[in-house]
Parts: structure tokens; sequence; C-alpha cells
């Protein structure tokens, strides 16, 4: 960040402006579809963010992430499918249930490094999918629809109104990038980083370098968790596809995209990774095809991702 | 309890637990030899499966269907190898899974593209209908052939590993890539030819499973997860693990989902047992795979002199 005219933090501008003005922008130029689009991407966006935080910034490669947002939906989807809709309720049960799972998944998982972290993240989150898949009470594979959305209770905020609902999701995808730089820069942040590239020294000055590490899957994790009570709310339907292993692997490829370890590169990325599916979608139904070998090659020849690509390594974190 | 069933089901989680260990020999070997993650394995699960498939509809024999499948699936294997996965050795653990990601999702549109969306069902041969009696149960012959045929690969490559000279420099590969390369072992080909014999076990058991399930699109997924829980209970890089795992999380899987109700009984009212059975026992090998790496974090049998 030591110039704010380096071509990646124009970017970072450009993008944050678009979602801000999008409610206005795209009925304007009559295609009213995009808000729905660019509600999405911040969602996911959000998702990306807290990916990076222990991706990025801890080397902790979670190939389950998506497991939160169907958590954090599913919260949501089965207090409201019991008649509870008061969202003083339903958020902190979604932030609790994600907090929980995490720390118990982070518990078993961090005992273990590299490949066998990979498999475990993944095993852990089917387990939940597949938990998802059986429960018929709320609706198996079909997944659950929600009446209404988190109640608050006041009359002057009602997520029932799009644009309100728009602007939350716009709310927490800032605040999910303010939380994230201002972890990544406390000495919380500093640990993490230092983990990362040598585990052994950071052990050897005398920190737990574990309860860092599962703090830092925690935070991700009740961040992610957010992202699909969003979802939950602003699609008004929950199904174990949320957090089916291919969403896991999209959230990675997202993080990649846009810049692993850089502060904005996962929002960059999930924006990138949604217009190109939402665009590849509409020329063909086959569009994967062509989506598959253009993963293969931005990660054989794009590795810093768009950010890297913008700032050469230079001052990237 | 049932005796007549729970033999039968315990059978068939032997049959579940060599279908896994076909698909896991593969994905350790490439682990442990190449340090590659390859989630691309299960897409050759499935392309066995449509390409085996396919020769046995055609010429209408099953068996000239598996001859057939090795060649080719050593040859796609090798390709894909060759093309794609050659680059990625020296990168980390996040490009493999990513750049593996982009495959299994070319491979998923692909067959969908060549043979539709619909799948394909493949019959089984007269001569491998029926039952034949057990003791006391009768049990399909296929499935006792399935186990057979298991069996005997994991003997096969037992022989192959432990006393070949191909054997020889895959275990040299392994424990020591750089040393074994300087003392003249082609490592590129070395790598190429354990990708393909991957390939081809893969879709062994992909085949071999298709007249019971019909081959579909993504069908490997769901085993590529299993076995990854196999290999990292048995230990990745280890054959003999992944064999003891595979049988292990088999019966274990199919034995939970039968009996889990009947034993939660024991303990349960009624009402609770039926609701909590069938979500518990899907989630049983993944709490058994907790479990063990709990107490070791390296898998059962953790390879001598692995990194």
């Amino acid at each position: 960040m030591a110039d704010l005219k380096s071509p990646a933090n124009i970017l970072t501008v450009i993008v944050i402006g678009l979602f801000a003005v999008v409610p206005f922008l795209a009925p304007a130029l009559g295609e009213p579809f995009y808000v729905l689009v660019f509600a999405r991407i911040m969602i996911w966006a959000i998702a990306a963010v807290s990916l990076n935080l222990i991706m990025g910034y801890g080397g902790m490669i979670s190939f389950g992430h998506a497991v939160y947002l169907g958590i954090g939906g599913y919260a949501i989807g089965i207090l409201s499918f019991h008649g509870i809709n008061s969202a003083w309720i339903q958020w902190p049960a979604a932030i609790g249930a994600c907090a929980v799972i995490s720390l118990i998944f982070g518990a078993i998982s961090l005992r273990t490094r590299g490949v066998y972290f990979i498999m475990i993240t993944l095993a852990l989150a089917q387990m939940l999918f597949f938990l998802s898949v059986s429960a018929e009470r709320y609706g198996s594979d079909d997944g659950l629809n929600i009446l209404s959305r988190s109640d608050f209770g006041v009359s002057f905020f009602s997520l029932e109104d799009n644009t309100t609902m728009y602007y939350t999701i716009f709310a927490f995808l800032l605040a999910s990038v303010f939380i994230s730089w201002k972890l990544v820069h406390s000495r919380f942040g500093v640990v993490m980083r230092a983990t990362k590239s040598n585990e052994t020294r950071v052990e050897a000055v005398g920190v737990s370098t574990y309860r860092y590490r599962l703090t830092a899957f925690v935070i991700a994790g009740v961040m992610c968790g957010i992202a699909g009570l969003l979802q939950a709310n602003f699609e008004r339907f929950v199904s174990p596809d949320m957090m089916n292993w291919p969403r896991s692997g999209e959230l990675i490829f997202m993080v990649v995209l846009g810049g692993m370890s850089t502060l904005f590169g996962p929002v960059t990325g999930a924006f990138v990774f949604l217009m190109l599916s939402e665009i590849l979608s509409t020329w063909t139904i086959h569009w994967h095809i062509i989506f598959g070998p253009f993963l293969v090659l931005v990660v054989i020849f794009a590795r810093g991702g768009i950010h890297g690509l913008l700032t050469r390594g230079s001052d990237r974190e | 309890m049932d005796y007549v069933l729970l033999t039968e089901q315990f059978l068939n989680g032997f049959q579940l637990g060599i279908i896994l260990f076909l698909m896991a020999a593969g994905l350790t070997l490439v682990f442990g030899i190449m340090d590659l993650v390859n989630l691309a394995h299960g897409s050759m699960f499935m392309i066995g499966a449509f390409v085996g498939g396919t020769i046995a509809v055609v010429t209408g024999s099953f068996v000239i269907g598996v001859i057939l499948m090795i060649p080719a699936m050593l040859i796609i294997g090798i390709v894909v190898e060759m093309t794609t996965l050659r680059t990625l050795y020296p990168r980390d653990h996040l490009d493999h899974v990513l750049a593996t990601f982009g495959l299994i999702l070319f491979f998923n549109e692909a067959t969908r593209l060549i043979w539709g969306p619909e799948g394909l069902v493949v019959p089984l041969p007269d001569f491998l209908e029926g039952s034949v009696a057990l003791g006391a149960i009768t049990y399909p012959v296929y499935r006792i052939v399935i186990i057979v045929v298991g069996l005997l690969v994991a003997l096969g490559l037992y022989v192959l590993v432990a006393k070949t000279r191909i054997g020889m420099l895959i275990r040299a590969g392994a424990s020591n890539r750089t040393m074994a390369g300087a003392l003249g072992v082609n490592i590129p080909l070395l790598f190429s030819v354990v990708f393909g014999i991957g390939a081809v076990l893969a879709g062994l058991a992909g085949l071999i499973i298709t007249p019971i399930t019909a081959a579909q699109i993504g069908m490997g997924e769901d085993v590529l997860i299993l076995a990854f829980v196999v290999i990292v209970i048995g230990g990745i890089g280890s054959i003999r693990g992944a064999f003891i795992a595979s049988i292990v999380t088999g019966v274990i899987d199919t034995m939970g989902r039968s009996f889990l109700d009947v034993f939660l009984l024991l303990f349960l009212p009624e009402n609770a047992a039926e609701s909590a059975g069938p979500a518990l026992s899907s989630m049983m090998i993944y709490i058994l795979m907790a479990a063990i790496l709990f107490f070791r974090p390296q898998g059962l049998f953790p390879p001598k002199g692995a990194r």
C-alpha cells in the first residue's frame, strides 16, 4: 500500500466504487439483473477475504472453507423453518455455530500440516455436506426455502427491502476487508505471517503457533459464516450445494485469481471469477470446458493473480 | 442381530474397501513419489468407467472392455501427466489442488459433451449374473469377482513394488528423487509410468463398479474424497497402509449405514435412534479419521524415510 496511485490500488477503488453505485447504475442502464449479480459477488468476496486470511497470510490451505457458508446459511434456514425470524436470535446463532464448528475442525486439522491439512479440511467439510444431504426434515438435496429474511424488529431497517439488503452486504464486505487489514498489521498478523514463512523459528522465539493458527482459523470461519448468513437471507434459500466441495475449490480459485496475500485481491478475484462465469455461461452451457483449462493456465502462468501482475511483486504484503 | 445380513453387509463393505483401495493406491503412489496432490484422480475413475463401458457396450463383451480399458487409461494418464501435471511438480500443493480442480471441471464437461448428461448403463455379462451360496448366505457372483480382482491387483501391486526392477526404481524415486536421478534413473519417464499405472487402477475401479451403479458424470468425486480419507488414515505414500485403511473404511462405512440405528436403539428411544442413525452413520468414517489423526497425525503407517 506504499503508493496510492499504484495500478492495484486504482483497481481497488474502481471495484469498490462499482459496488457502491450498481443499485443506481444497473437499472439506469436497463440491466437491473446486475444488482443481483453484484450482491452475489460481494457475498462470495466476503467468503474469499476470510479464506485469504488463513490461506494467504497463514499458509493454511483449507479445502473445506465453503462449509462455513453452509453452516451460516443453514443456521438461518433451520431457525426460520421453526418460525424464529428475529435477527437478534438468528445472527448470533449462525455466528456461534460457525465459531464452535470451526474451533472443533481447526483443533483437529491444525494438528497436521501440508497435504494432510488440505485433505482433512476437505473431508470434514464433506462430512457436514453429507449430513445436510441426509437431513430429510430440512429438505435434503432440495434445500430449504426461507420465507422471510432476518427481522431486526425495527421499522427503519428491514432486509426485505432489496436496496437495504444490498448495502448491508456492501457494509459487511467493507468491514471484512477492514478487519483483515487491521489483523494483518497487528502483532497477531505478524505472528501469522512469520509462521507461514518459518514455523520452527516462531516456535523457537517462544510463541505457541498452534493457538495463533487456531484463532485465525476460527476468525476466518466466522467471517465466512457471515457471508453464509447473508447469502441465505439474500437468496431466501439454502441447500447442501452451498457447502459442497467444488464451492471450496472455487473460493480458493477466487483468492488465487485476485492475488493471494493481498488485502483486496480476493475481492477482485471474486469479481472476475463470477463475472467471467456469468458471461461464459451465456455463451454455452458447457462453459466449464473453457473455464477448467483457464484455471489451469492461471495457475501455471499467472501465479501472483491479478494484483500480483499489477504490482509486479514489488510491494506485496 | 441377523447373522446372514451381518455377513452380507460385511462382504459389501469389503467390496467397497476394494474399490477404495484401487483409488487410494494410485493416489498414494502419485503423492508418495511425485509429491503431487492430484484431484483429477477422480476423473480417471470416471473416464475409465465411460471408456471401458463404451467398449464393452460396442463389442458386447465386458471382459474386452476391461482389457482394452487398460492401455486406454495408460495412454490417457500419460498424456495428462505430460501435458499438464509435469509443469506442476516444482510448485506447491495449492497450485496442484487448483490446477487439478480445473482438470476435473474440464473432464466432467468433456464427458457430458461426448456421452450426454444421462450417463451410461453397462450390462453385466451373463456368466457373472446370479448368486452363489456361501455357507448360510447367497451372495452375488459379480461382487465376489470384484473382491477377487481387487485382491489380485493388490497382490500384483505388492509384487511390482517390492520385487521388480521398476518397483525398485519407484521406491528409489520415492525416498530420494534427486539421488535416484543422479544415479541415472530417468525420473520424468518414471513419473509418467507411475501416473499411468495410477490412472489404470482408478479406471479399473470405475469400470468394475459400473455394472452395479452405471457410469455417471462426477462419479469419481465422492470416491476420491473417501480415498483421501483412506490415505490420510493409512499414511500418505504407504500402499500397505492404503490397503488396510481401505478395507477398514469400507467395512465401517457400510456396516454403519446398515446397523447403526439398530445399535443406537440399545441406548436411545426409538424415534431418536431412527433420526440420529442415518446422520451419524454418514459421519462415522470422518469421526474415525479425526480420532486416528488425533493420536497419530501421520496416519497409521507413515512410510519410512518419508519427508
